[in-house]
């Protein structure tokens, strides 16, 4: 569950949670967008190595850890995957070129992750709600959405006390096989949905009960307006951008290998 | 036998759930765990079968440390019934649902059988042995889990708030339960805030504040004593109150019980009408 520790927003004061999340969106897009457009290992890291200044500045450098660490068994079986097929793929030969697009692909998603991470950690549902609202987003989405948004760590909390039910009836998650594994985690699944289902019916009678929706025209009592810290972001954004097409386009990426070849 | 040494647990959130907390509950006690909500009390049971490992101190059942073995071996002789039953269910039948905690200690199929039916039959669920436990109402599914822990016969029973959503004929179904498993001289901790209940079945009494037990004794002492309940949050039960507020000399303070009050009061009235 500690993946979902690294997205529970908390409430802090820091420049980069005061930024308009609008803004802070537009800024993850492009993260994503660049960190698709490499295969190389080196811009992987700069791009990863880049999201440290907004971690330290939003002070939330454990949970954006904690996050990480929920993600290290993926980010292993993505690396896995990669290697084995590749090396496969190559003819079983440049086991070093391999290594190296393995760790790139991984490093890819940890990037992904660590976006994201950072973009709920310093973004309250409730100012989420608000960002896609002032997009001319219809309220009901809006709604739905800061709403699943708001209840992942109640969904995490019930994971682990529905883990805790099953693991004193016996129930041992971490042997056997992979698949054996896959399969223990039935017991888990299975409550998770139908109490997420069975909170979702209540939570909607509940709304309804108290006039949700009565009114078709709402009005906002705080208004998002963007800021010179905002423009700023825009402008490391395209800055970002800019430099990664360029470099792309026309610069050749030298491998590490390459690069380490070369001082050796 | 559980015999708990100056626990302490703290939570990754850093909340310091237990400070200090010194237990011993022999073989075949009756042990109700009372107290305002985070005072500690789940977070305690949840030590004595694994789920929670002590961050100081240490917890035996047996004179097993908890530390050194696993949660399913623990829970083969910790039973433990969430106060959720939601949280646990999820076969696709009442029967699959008891049988699932026996197959995971690995009893035989004959065996698997024989206590399912046992089980269905002491919380009288045979009527819905092949019914979905997602189609039973909140109470009956409380009993399916009741049933699923029951089922492997272990020595310690843990129940975390058994009464929440039961009405008073379920209630006293599960006062008969629970007095069934004593004669066959099982030790029963039950976590609650229902001192009613708890004045009916009269057991042992330990009161919970902030982490640390402020009261350990019998539910005749411990509930009719306001300063301890004040500290605690806790009501006395309504007959209590009654004899608190009477404040009367001739009558004893140390009532939890309607039928013991009703003696007292007529022994009352007969010597006033002397």
């Amino acid at each position: 569950m500690t993946v979902f520790d690294g997205l529970k927003f908390r409430t802090v004061h820091s420049p980069i949670h005061d930024l308009d999340p609008r803004v802070k969106f537009i800024y993850i897009c492009p993260i994503f967008a660049v960190a698709v457009l490499f295969l190389e290992l080196l811009p992987l890291i700069v791009l990863f190595f880049l999201q440290i200044p907004f971690i330290s500045l939003a002070g939330v450098k454990r949970q954006w850890l904690r996050s990480l660490r929920g993600a290290a068994f993926l980010a292993i079986i993505i690396f896995l995957t990669n290697f084995i097929f590749s090396f496969i793929g190559s003819g079983y030969t440049d086991v070093t070129a391999v290594l190296e697009y393995s760790a790139a692909m991984t490093l890819r998603f940890i990037v992904l992750v660590e976006s994201f991470s950072v973009f709920f950690l310093t973004t309250s549902p409730d100012r989420l709600g608000l960002a896609l609202e002032q997009t001319h987003i219809p309220f009901e989405f809006c709604f739905a959405f800061t709403t699943a948004v708001r209840f992942v760590p109640v969904l995490a909390e019930e994971a682990q006390t529905i883990m805790d039910a099953q693991k004193a009836r016996g129930l041992e998650l971490e042997g056997g096989n992979f698949l054996k594994r896959i399969r223990n985690y039935i017991p888990i699944l299975i409550p998770l949905i139908v109490s997420a289902i069975r909170r979702s019916l209540e939570l909607a009678e509940a709304m309804e009960s108290r006039a949700w929706g009565a009114t078709k025209k709402r009005t906002n009592l705080y208004i998002l307006r963007i800021h010179n810290g905002d423009l700023l972001l825009i402008a490391i954004t395209i800055g970002i951008l800019f430099a990664a097409f360029y470099i792309r386009l026309f610069i050749g990426i030298p491998s590490l290998n390459d690069l380490l070849g070369g001082f050796a | 036998m559980i015999e708990a040494k100056n626990v302490y647990f703290t939570y990754p959130n850093r909340v310091e759930a237990l400070k200090g907390v010194s237990i011993r509950i022999g073989d075949g006690e009756f042990v109700a765990l009372m107290g305002e909500n985070g005072a500690g009390k789940t977070t305690l049971v949840k030590h004595f079968n694994g789920l929670l490992r002590p961050s100081k101190g240490t917890v035996f059942i047996d004179h097993v440390d908890t530390t050194k073995t696993s949660v399913a071996k623990l829970a083969k002789s910790v039973g433990f019934v969430f106060q959720n039953p939601d949280n646990q269910l999820f076969c696709e039948t009442v029967e699959d649902e008891i049988a699932f905690a026996l197959k995971n200690f690995g009893f035989e199929e004959k065996t698997v059988k024989k206590r399912v039916t046992w089980a269905l039959n002491v919380l009288g669920l045979e009527h819905y042995r092949r019914n979905s436990p997602f189609m039973l109402s909140g109470g009956e599914r409380k009993r399916v889990a009741l049933a699923s822990v029951l089922a492997w016969k272990p020595k310690i029973l843990i129940l975390d708030e058994p009464t929440i959503g039961q009405h008073h004929q379920q209630k006293e179904k599960l006062l008969q339960f629970i007095l069934q498993m004593r004669t066959q001289g099982k030790t029963i901790i039950i976590v609650t805030h229902d001192v009613e209940f708890v004045a009916e079945c009269n057991p042992r009494v330990l009161l919970m504040k902030q982490g640390k037990i402020i009261a350990d004794g019998e539910a005749r002492i411990v509930l009719t004593d306001p300063e301890i309940l004040t500290q605690a949050s806790i009501v006395p039960p309504q007959v209590t109150q009654i004899f608190l507020q009477l404040s009367n000399p001739d009558l004893p303070k140390e009532v939890i019980d309607v039928y013991q009050a009703r003696e007292i009061l007529l022994g009352l009235m007969e010597r006033k009408k002397k």
